[in-house]
């Protein structure tokens, strides 16, 4: 097993030992992400104030509980897997084919071929949002409680890295079009830190079910502080963040092996 | 497969090779055979405004390599040489036909045959641009499961005979380009593979990198068996490499043999420009022709077979006769020389 992660782990380690070799740029970097996620938490802060602190049956502190998991499972997916979101520029420069020259599987060598650990001061600011949200709202503490957040946060992490992995498969097929996958990717990302609540039908179905970002943040925090949910989306499903997980997942590897074999020329 | 297939592709092509390498009735090749093409066809899909059009980079080529040979693939940009080697590395999937390489399946054993074979694409790295060089040598035998030991010793031996060491430390995106195209060869040979293919090794590379490259193909190729396959512009690398030629030419094989052979049947002859110190009558030198004098005798152009003399002896038996102040040697073209094999073969099937 050590040896079947060699390649992956000395790959990791040189992108982790290049990044911190510039301190100062990596000092600034940290904070300059800290700082997008500050603004992404002001939006919300924003918003709950200008609804006179309610908005779709939560209140301010509520939402930002939605908002935390949603950011700390979205910034950690980002730290690991969010260049592949940037496959597109990759095939256009030619370090793909590279890839195919090297004895492992394609994605997994693409997963581990950076690791963008400025994403740290988002996951800082993350934690710091999470737990201030904890604290503050009436949540009963036990086995249950702190098996619904583990469960949030490892399928929030899963749901968003396998948003990424389909985002680089489709860009194998839309070279000049990486809006189009940002469209889910982060305006996926949007959603999930909002109450599915105050979603339009549409909007419902997309970021419910096909892309299942309200299982992220949205449903386990309902299960979390004992609310009912949404239209559609009951408190109760958040117990099945893992199907959705596995679901996001199957999605993804397909549109992964559409684009591989898009790319190869084989049919897909 | 059932379908035969000739040793040279096209109508009218150069003579074609004294000791077939493909079987013509599709038995399986022997264990020597490197590569084997067999029907080998490419097509790509361009949109051109709304409409779609099928463009066929490699057209029905087959061909194979045996093991130890060194193999030049030329012809003119556009011709299918790239795609070919995308198909021979397994990250294009053929439309047509066939690929073994190293008696693998390309697309579906990559990962057994990236263990087996190095590549180095002249235009895009295999190393790591912020990492000093040793480290992303490192990297490689991670990536290829060398052992400590195997590591070094061959990271030793490489660095020894590309003569890095003096920027071993140095990372790879201040390197100059004749220091990075070494460092590429290195990368690509860190396993030992069997075959190593270069796509244009030498682009851009001035005449002492260009020298230092060859000479290590050279003796790698003596010392370890490697077959190599290379593409390029540069006649030079063909000359001083390649003991068998490809031409292919829009996608079609036009041409497999030596390149004496070549020499001979197109004229791919160098050119020999002697400024003298006076004005002389054209010179009359063995194996070498005159083409035109220049100033009324004070430059000469003389052309001559690599094949069959050396720039040295012409000059030589120049030196004999008149005062030579300066020179210098054209090489023939790529492109002029797999214009003339086409127009030799679109005449001669006509």
């Amino acid at each position: 097993m050590g040896d079947l992660l060699r390649p992956y782990r000395a790959v990791l380690a040189s992108r982790i030992r290049a990044q911190r070799a510039y301190r100062t740029s990596f000092r600034a970097d940290l904070f300059g992400t800290a700082l997008v996620g500050l603004t992404e938490m002001a939006e919300v802060i924003v918003l709950f104030s200008a609804a006179n602190g309610t908005l779709g049956g939560l209140d301010l502190m509520q939402a930002l509980l939605v908002f935390g998991l949603a950011e700390l499972a979205f910034s950690n997916a980002d730290m690991m897997f969010g260049h592949v979101d940037s496959l597109a520029q990759q095939v256009r420069a030619g370090t793909v084919d590279v890839l195919y020259l090297r004895p492992q599987p394609l994605l997994a060598q693409l997963v581990t071929s950076d690791i963008s650990l400025r994403r740290l001061g988002r996951t800082a600011l993350a934690v710091v949002v999470l737990i201030w949200a904890l604290a503050a709202n009436d949540i009963d503490w036990g086995p249950r409680a702190v098996a619904l957040l583990a469960l949030a946060l490892v399928c929030g992490f899963a749901i968003f890295c396998a948003n990424f992995v389909a985002a680089g498969g489709l860009q194998f097929f839309l070279l000049n079009a990486e809006q189009v996958t940002n469209a889910f990717v982060y305006g996926g990302r949007h959603a999930s830190t909002q109450p599915a609540t105050v979603w339009v039908r549409g909007i419902t179905v997309i970021f419910g079910f096909v892309f299942p970002m309200a299982f992220c943040a949205y449903l386990p925090a309902m299960l979390l502080l004992g609310e009912p949910g949404a239209d559609w989306l009951p408190a109760w499903l958040g117990w099945f963040a893992p199907v959705a997980a596995l679901w996001a997942w199957i999605l993804a590897l397909l549109a992964w092996r559409a684009g591989v074999r898009h790319y190869q020329g084989g049919g897909g | 497969m059932s379908r035969t297939t000739p040793e040279t592709a096209g109508p009218g092509t150069a003579r074609p090779r004294a000791t077939a390498r493909v079987p013509a009735d599709g038995r399986t090749p022997s264990s020597d055979t490197i590569v084997e093409v067999r029907g080998l066809s490419r097509d790509f899909r361009v949109r051109d405004g709304l409409k779609v059009r099928r463009l066929t980079a490699v057209d029905d080529m087959s061909w194979s390599i045996a093991a130890g040979e060194a193999v030049g693939y030329i012809g003119a940009n556009g011709a299918g040489k790239s795609t070919t080697i995308k198909m021979l590395a397994g990250i294009l999937v053929p439309t047509a036909g066939e690929v073994l390489t190293c008696g693998l399946r390309p697309v579906k054993d990559r990962k057994k045959l990236a263990r087996r074979i190095g590549v180095v694409f002249g235009q895009r790295s295999q190393l790591w641009w912020d990492l000093p060089v040793r480290e992303s040598f490192g990297i490689l035998a991670a990536i290829h499961s060398l052992s400590r030991a195997q590591e070094r010793t061959r990271t030793d031996e490489l660095v020894e005979t590309l003569d890095m060491g003096d920027y071993l430390g140095t990372p790879v995106r201040q390197l100059s380009l004749g220091q990075r195209m070494r460092a590429e060869v290195a990368a690509a040979l860190l396993h030992r593979p069997e075959l190593l293919v270069l796509d244009e090794p030498t682009i851009g590379l001035d005449v002492l990198s260009k020298q230092r490259l060859r000479e290590f193909l050279v003796r790698e190729r003596a010392e370890h068996g490697t077959t190599l396959l290379l593409t390029t512009h540069d006649m030079g690398d063909v000359e001083r490499l390649c003991d068998r030629i490809l031409v292919v030419d829009h996608g079609r094989l036009a041409y497999d043999g030596s390149l004496d052979g070549l020499g001979r049947t197109v004229g791919a002859e160098r050119v020999l420009i002697v400024d003298l110190a006076e004005p002389r009558a054209e010179l009359a030198v063995p194996d070498a022709r005159h083409l035109r004098s220049e100033g009324g005798g004070l430059r000469q152009h003389l052309a001559f077979d690599p094949a069959t003399t050396t720039a040295a002896r012409v000059l030589a038996a120049v030196s004999e006769q008149a005062d030579v102040l300066d020179l210098t040697i054209a090489e023939p073209a790529i492109e002029d020389v797999v214009r003339r094999i086409y127009e030799r073969a679109t005449t001669s099937s006509s």
